[in-house]
């Protein structure tokens, strides 16, 4: 049976400086896999957050089964049957999986205590009902990403939920765990629920979901019936254009000049004998799966960890790294996948953001920091990477994730640096901020920063790179120029 | 400078609008309350009580500012009243024995920055709960003044330093005059220094703010040295004051001091605060105490009331960072 489960009417909402939805609709059908697409910053998170009673201020209407509700929290959302997976999980690591499976519903013994056979058995049914086996005793933080995700899913699914909205559910899975992940959506959709699936990849859009909901800028931008398009019709609905091709060309090969240099590094937590050498004017791709070490070898690199073993040499001499000054200082720059925790001060400004490793630079005369000067190298910045603000004053907290991701490119830009780091530079951006991602990574690739750039997509590192490395369980296990990086040649290496 | 810096750059953007209503409105609120208290006893406005209360005010800020900037970057050091106890001791000491007095300030403020400075080496370096440090260090300063002082106080301060400690600059007390040289060192600082600037990005986030190549642990040891060296300003202002170096003195005077930032405005989590919140915060406080007293309020119901405005502080600060985020 279809028919409209929900409609949002004429949904508006703002935020300090940012109108973050100005008139949207949204309707979801009874059992269908919906996709909301859209750019970051185009709206969805926002309008998912209202849904789920997030955001309890807003503009607009929602009727649920053709009643109007307002949800004040997310508890009230919940209880009609709404349920979201975040991307972050919110899971608690040091309590078991069934804990977290119940947590505010704890399952309830006599003397209203905590029953717990009775909560491993619901568990495991519940467990058993997606078909993933994970031990409910076991916790949190031993599980695999992939498990933990499975934990949110049935937590969302343990009440009557109508509606399960899932926030990029496949961003950190790897591709076993997405098949697995899609026969329970649709054994889900089969039970009559209805799924909004967020996602930025289009191939898994096009193969789940059963309709496209695009939003552009806050508004509407499109909708169609998934099996009447295409990908290039996806990227133009989110877009307003076509894109011809979504990676830079290089104007100048990288040079036979090496820059950094690792020998036999080993550290924390389980980095082991790795040596490479990245060139000057090089796009050096790492791969590998989740877990692999590719951030642990890129913290080492940058002194946040300890390295035990090994030596690194830049421009040929050896350095001595023992904090991440060290790096700054000989003009190393590490811009992490996970910009809200490791790569911006939120509630800080875009300026005070992209000045944060020139302090020393910023200083006028008699030490103090220079306002004139902060801003000349921030307005600079914000031109060269198109940083969409009102002005540099925005605090960074407010920011899409892509023009956040460009405060942290501005940042380590602004340190002028040899080696860059880039881990993840496009996880979770929108397909025309990632094409401009990868304009900047050859612009600077020619002007001749080295570019170390970690990536699990796999497009991304066969067409972006100039060689590819591959890490296993915290070694490298190739070292492919681009001829040899096939798909199957990384896969293999990845994987033995 | 060329260019006029913007009075507080933390004040710009969004937190602009919010920041500034937010110190126009504690600015009110001490308004009101001082209306209030002048209607229920008019001699409050006494030219001699108000004296009283802005000397009382000077020395309690003093040390708020101290932890305000140990509170700017997400901690917090309860031991800065057993640091006034103990600097004062320390300069006491050197009074007694007929030290020149710059060298017993002097003596006073090393002691105190040393403390500090061995509360910023545990939480930074060692990396243990600011909380269970400071509140340590709050015993053991305490313990040191005891057992050097037996309980008692060291009174033979010569004459001289207790008058230039409550000499009066046309009618402006001494404390106060401290008060607004620490105040302008503390603003200038946070504003316009890289350490500043730094404060508030190790309370912003203290990772994010590691990897971008700031030695954060640099900074926080700095805090705390500065909470201890402006919690030995007061200390050695109350050993004029009282002409003695007490072992009691600034008993419970980190209680005043965290009301103030935060009343003041401070967050708690780090990040966000500024000198002038602080300052309009310790005035409320020093207003109220004051207040009560004149209205002759018992000092078990003085404890009550004033503990209760503290946490009222504190969740009006929740309520206002969760408007700020949404």
């Amino acid at each position: 049976m279809s028919g409209a489960l929900l409609e949002m009417r004429g949904i508006a909402k703002s935020f300090p400086g940012v109108h973050a939805l100005r008139g949207v609709d949204f309707t979801v059908r009874r059992g269908e896999i919906l996709c909301l697409l859209g750019e970051n910053g185009a709206g969805k998170s926002t309008l998912m957050k209202i849904l789920t009673g997030v955001y309890p201020d807003y503009e607009g209407d929602i009727r649920l089964e053709g009643q109007p509700v307002r949800f004040k929290n997310t508890a009230e959302a919940f209880a009609h049957g709404i349920s979201i997976v975040f991307q972050e999980f919110n899971l608690c690591p040091n309590l078991s999986a069934m804990e977290n499976l119940f947590l505010g519903h704890e399952v309830r013994g006599r003397w209203g205590l905590i029953s717990y056979p009775r909560m491993r058995r619901e568990a495991e049914s519940a467990f058993r009902n997606l078909r993933v086996s994970i031990d409910p005793g076991a916790l949190v933080k031993d599980l695999g990403v992939a498990q933990q995700q499975m934990i949110e899913v049935a937590k969302a699914l343990s009440h009557q939920t109508r509606i399960l909205i899932m926030d990029e559910p496949t961003s950190a899975l790897a591709d076993a765990e997405v098949r697995n992940l899609f026969t329970i959506m649709r054994e889900l959709r089969e039970r009559g629920i209805s799924i909004v699936f967020i996602s930025h990849k289009l191939k898994e859009v096009l193969e789940i979901t059963d309709r496209v909901v695009c939003l552009k800028d806050g508004e509407n931008s499109g909708e169609v019936e998934t099996h009447t398009t295409t990908e290039d019709g996806l990227v133009a609905m989110m877009v307003g254009r076509g894109l011809d091709h979504m990676y830079s060309r290089r104007r100048s090969e990288p040079s036979k000049d090496i820059v950094l240099e690792a020998q036999d590094v080993s550290g924390p937590p389980f980095i082991k004998g790795v040596s490479f050498r990245l060139h000057r004017g090089e796009i050096l791709g790492l791969a590998g799966l989740i877990g692999s070490g590719r951030t642990e070898l890129a913290r080492l690199i940058m002194g946040a960890e300890k390295r035990t073993a090994g030596r690194f040499l830049l421009e040929g001499a050896e350095i001595d790294i023992g904090h991440p000054a060290d790096a700054v200082a000989h003009g190393i720059g590490y811009a992490s996948e996970d910009r809200k925790q490791l790569g911006l001060v939120l509630p800080m400004s875009v300026r005070e953001n992209t000045t944060m490793s020139i302090h020393r630079r910023v200083c006028g005369r008699a030490g103090l920091i220079s306002s004139r000067i902060e801003n000349e190298i921030t307005d600079r910045y914000i031109g060269k990477l198109q940083i969409k603000v009102p002005d540099r004053e925005q605090v960074t907290r407010n920011l899409s994730g892509g023009n956040q991701q460009k405060v942290v490119l501005a940042k380590w830009l602004a340190i002028q640096p040899k080696v860059l780091i880039l881990d993840e530079p496009t996880r979770g951006i929108d397909v025309g901020a990632k094409a401009e991602v990868h304009k900047i990574m050859a612009e600077l690739a020619d002007e001749g920063v080295a570019i170390l750039m970690i990536s699990s997509e796999l497009p991304e590192v066969l067409h972006v790179s100039d060689r590819v490395l591959v890490m296993h369980e915290g070694r490298l296990t190739a070292d492919l120029t681009r001829a040899e990086a096939t798909e199957e040649a990384v896969m293999k290496a990845a994987i033995s | 400078m060329s260019t006029p810096a913007p009075a507080n750059p933390r004040a710009i953007g969004l937190g602009r609008a919010l920041l500034r209503r937010r110190e126009a409105g504690i600015f009110l609120a001490l308004m009101a309350l001082v209306g209030l208290i002048s209607i229920a006893e008019p001699q409050f406005l006494a030219g001699k009580n108000l004296y009283l209360v802005s000397r009382q005010v000077a020395y309690t800020a003093i040390v708020a500012l101290g932890v305000f900037f140990v509170i700017l970057t997400g901690g917090i050091d309860l031991s800065v009243g057993s640091v006034v106890s103990l600097s004062g001791v320390a300069a006491g000491l050197a009074l007694a024995a007929g030290w020149p007095a710059l060298l017993a300030v002097a003596c006073g403020l090393a002691t105190g920055a040393l403390v500090g400075a061995a509360n910023g080496a545990i939480v930074s370096y060692v990396r243990v709960t600011p909380f269970i440090v400071t509140l340590g260090m709050l015993s053991m300063a305490r313990g040191v003044v005891l057992t050097i002082t037996h309980g008692d106080s060291i009174r033979a301060i010569p004459e001289s330093f207790i008058e230039a400690g409550l000499l009066d600059v046309v009618g402006v007390p001494m404390p106060v005059l401290v008060l607004i040289a620490v105040a302008l060192a503390s603003h200038g600082a946070l504003t316009y220094t890289v350490f500043g600037r730094r404060v508030y990005a190790v309370g912003g986030n203290e990772e994010a703010t590691e990897l971008s190549g700031i030695n954060t642990r640099q900074i926080k040891f700095g805090c705390y040295s500065l909470a201890g060296l402006l919690s030995a300003i007061t200390g050695i202002l109350y050993v004029a004051r009282f002409r003695s170096a007490q072992a009691n003195a600034g008993q419970g005077m980190e209680l005043d001091a965290i009301a103030a930032a935060v009343i003041g405005g401070t967050s708690l989590l780090g990040g966000q605060g500024t000198v002038l919140g602080v300052l309009i915060g310790a005035t409320i406080m020093g207003v109220i105490r004051n207040g009560l007293v004149l209205m002759r309020v018992s000092s078990y119901w003085q404890e009550l009331i004033i503990g209760a405005i503290i946490v009222l502080a504190a969740v009006l600060d929740i309520i206002r960072s969760r408007k700020a985020k949404t």
